[in-house]
């Protein structure tokens, strides 16, 4: 029995706090969170992509480290722990990934060297309003290689150079590769519940679309690049979730009331220790995805959703939870509980509610268990 | 990171797997869970596993052991759960009782009682919890006291309760108050006691499930040798950790239906609109919550796992398997009564599904969410233990314990 990260990834790991630690004060995450004129710290986008971390996963001849996706999960739960205000997820989990599992030779060639170099930031754009993202929801249509229609929101679709855009082709769903510096596309931000990550509406009128994938499959390879973004952001998740735990019980041991610490009280006990239950499930359920995703295992897109769930249920507790420990001061703009509370909701929707998920989940249980009987 | 055994623990693993195919039963002897009526087929297999060195794995070989390691048991485990094995009794001896024999009894003492309990010659039981304290273990009255006639011999009196075992035990460790004029955890001693001793009365309870796997134990001037002494008088508090340290590996987590047996009744059972109780998307949600569960401790456990086969220490995470498994008992027992509507009253085994396993899971969950530390003490072990938080205020801590205030 060998499942856990290696000591290469661990170090991987301790070296990827270090450098967040100097680099990822949560006084830098809020100069995003305060300017509305700033989208996230391209310092830190800059300095990660030295760190080479954006190529993690990416192979060696594509210009990345070609480590593997174990790596990147060490990576992403850092990540999440210091609510990193970059388009990490965005570029990496969604637009590498997916052109990784889907691109051709040309896509893998003229993109993946500029995603590890940090040249391109990515965004993916499925949604077009409220409710989760089905056939009957989209519009968005391809004819003659040109997109229109509208997309929102698009979590850093302010500020990327590439779209992975779910659009209708010949009455049948694709995804598409969108070049948001050529014409036909305009955006536009909206005001969304975490600042530290920006979205925006895409409007596209006649901008230049490449299939990426056969056709007809977009919501299939969707599903396959969600399962993937989903096992990533679950460590993001965890990393968020671990660190509001810590953050409550540093201020629990601190905080007197009734001539005593707060910590003492088992109202405080047993909420901290149901946060501890919910992360340690979170991070089993993540370090099962994670296997799964490296080793490419057809319990996939099982594990990918118990993940997801797992990772959204506790980053949501623990958030909710750690402002709760904190009292008044925990609902202040100064404290830095809002941070993780704000990133819970944008992680946990990011790549679909985990209302779907557990849909999802129980439907692939169901054709287990009738392929099995 | 995968799932496979080292090449060591390959070898072990077939090593076992040999070993089992030739020796192990091939029907199974029946018997409830707590195996009361089935010992001769348990003690017969717990001697086979003994004589190859299986019995206590971790053992050293000059007790019976093999001086293997912790990874080896688990694997001895997984394998032998594979055969229709009989129930095991022995378990609270051999992983409580008889290593804190070991640790705080003489050598004579040792000889004569290690080989019989791996054995299984001779079966073990814990007395610790008490009417008036089953989470406050410290707070135990059963009393005793140095015979008058100068001997040095004590004489017992009291009541111990949730004996698991008790009514086939031959032997017991039992903690008892030997002064009551220190503060509580001062004034604790254990000593080891026959069972068969005619001042000692083991009367079944009858719990509220309908089952009788636990007991009351009375104590009436059972006379005991100074020499059955387990650590120093008033250090019973002490040597109690040393055997409440393994208690967490004795007591397991849930079984039973779990959400597969759950989705599979959901299947077959009707719906709000007629169609399968399956496709209400109240259930599915459920459903996806208690995968991920157990999905969870699944994986926890492999973790762990993965921390002995290293030869480490597992991490703490390891003590959310009861606590997590028998709320889920509870809930998922209830959510699959609820789900056959009026019919849910039903649990003769003849029609209900199931044979009622869901129904059973509602009525002994109460139980396991008590049992080997309720779910608020072991929130608080999680608070203080793992996550450093402070221990209780303890308002009885400095007081004798003949003044402690005591209530029902």
């Amino acid at each position: 029995m060998n499942f856990d990260f290696s000591d290469d990834q661990k170090f991987l790991k301790s070296e990827a706090r270090k450098f967040l630690e100097a680099n990822c004060q949560t006084a830098r995450v809020r100069k995003v969170l305060d300017d509305d004129g700033k989208a996230y710290d391209a310092d830190l986008w800059k300095a990660v992509a030295e760190q080479g971390w954006l190529g993690a996963a990416i192979p060696e001849e594509h210009g990345g480290l070609g480590l593997g996706h174990l790596e990147l999960c060490v990576i992403a739960e850092e990540l999440g722990r210091v609510v990193a205000p970059i388009p990490f997820a965005s570029t990496v989990y969604f637009l590498a990934e997916a052109v990784m599992l889907a691109g051709d030779a040309d896509q893998k060639a003229r993109l993946l060297p500029k995603i590890a170099a940090g040249e391109v930031i990515g965004c993916v754009a499925s949604s077009e309003g409220p409710g989760p993202v089905t056939a009957a929801t989209v519009q968005a249509t391809v004819t003659d290689g040109k997109l229109s229609g509208a997309k929102i929101p698009v979590t850093d679709g302010d500020i990327a150079e590439v779209a992975l855009v779910l659009a209708k082709e010949g009455g049948k769903l694709s995804l598409f590769l969108v070049d948001l510096a050529a014409g036909g596309v305009t955006r536009e931000a909206v005001k969304t519940l975490d600042p530290t990550r920006d979205a925006a509406k895409l409007v596209f009128a006649g901008a230049a679309a490449q299939r990426l994938g056969p056709a007809g499959e977009g919501l299939a390879l969707l599903e396959q690049v969600l399962d993937r973004a989903a096992v990533l952001l679950s460590f993001e998740q965890c990393g968020g979730a671990d660190r509001c735990l810590d953050m409550a019980k540093e201020y629990a041991l601190e905080r007197y009331a009734f001539g005593r610490v707060i910590a003492s009280y088992q109202a405080i006990k047993h909420k901290l220790a149901d946060m501890y239950v919910k992360n340690e499930l979170a991070r089993s359920n993540a370090y099962y995805g994670a296997w799964a995703l490296n080793t490419n295992a057809p319990e996939l897109p099982v594990a990918a959703s118990a993940a997801r769930i797992a990772g959204s249920e506790a980053f949501w507790f623990a958030s909710k939870e750690n402002i709760q420990t904190h009292g008044g001061i925990g609902f202040t703009w100064e404290m830095d509980c809002h941070l993780y509370y704000r990133r819970s909701r944008q992680l946990s929707l990011v790549a679909g509610a985990p209302r779907v998920w557990k849909e999802r989940l129980v439907s692939h249980l169901e054709r287990r268990n009738a392929a099995a009987a | 990171m995968d799932f496979n055994d080292s090449p060591d623990e390959a070898a072990y693993r077939k090593q076992v797997q040999d070993w089992l195919a030739a020796n192990a039963p091939k029907t199974y002897a029946g018997g409830d869970p707590e195996g009361g009526d089935s010992l001769e087929a348990s003690k017969a297999w717990q001697a086979k596993k003994a004589a190859a060195g299986y019995a206590c794995i971790t053992w050293p070989k000059e007790w019976g052991g093999q001086g293997g390691t912790p990874i080896q048991t688990v694997i001895f485990g997984a394998e032998e759960a594979k055969y229709p094995i009989p129930p095991n009794p022995f378990q609270i001896g051999l992983g409580m009782c008889v290593p804190t024999v070991m640790t705080f009894a003489d050598e004579a003492t040792k000889k004569r009682f290690v080989g019989p309990a791996i054995r299984g010659e001779e079966i073990w039981c814990q007395l610790f919890s008490e009417p008036s304290g089953g989470s406050d273990v410290a707070g135990s009255r059963t009393k005793a006291e140095r015979a008058p006639d100068g001997s040095g011999d004590w004489i017992i009196n009291g009541q111990k309760v949730w004996t698991t075992g008790a009514q086939f035990s031959d032997f017991g460790i039992v903690i008892c108050r030997t002064n009551p004029d220190v503060p509580k955890h001062k004034g604790l001693t254990m000593f080891w006691i026959d069972m068969h001793d005619p001042g000692v009365e083991v009367k079944p309870i009858h719990q509220m499930s309908g089952g009788s796997g636990f007991n009351e134990v009375f104590f009436t001037d059972v006379r005991v040798k100074d020499s059955q002494r387990l650590g120093g008088e008033g250090d019973g508090w002490k040597v109690s950790l040393v055997t409440l340290m393994n208690e967490r590996l004795a007591v397991g987590g849930a079984t039973g239906a779990g959400w597969s047996e759950f989705m599979e009744a959901a299947r077959q059972t009707p719906g709000l609109d007629g169609g399968s109780a399956l496709k209400d998307g109240a259930l599915r949600e459920k459903l996806a919550d208690w995968y991920v569960q157990a999905e969870g401790l699944k994986h926890t456990r492999n973790r762990t796992m993965t921390a002995l086969s290293r030869g480490q220490t597992p991490g703490p995470e390891s003590s959310i398997g009861k606590i997590v498994s028998a709320v889920q008992m509870q809930e998922l027992g209830n959510t699959a009564v609820e789900m056959l509507d009026q019919y849910g009253i039903i649990n003769d085994p003849n029609l209900a599904a199931l044979r009622g396993g869901f129904h059973s899971s509602v009525m002994f969950a109460p139980g396991l969410r008590i049992a080997g530390g309720t779910d608020e003490i072991l929130k608080n072990i999680i608070a203080e233990r793992v996550l450093g938080l402070p221990g209780d205020i303890r308002v009885d801590k400095d007081i004798p314990f003949k003044d402690m205030p005591t209530g029902r």
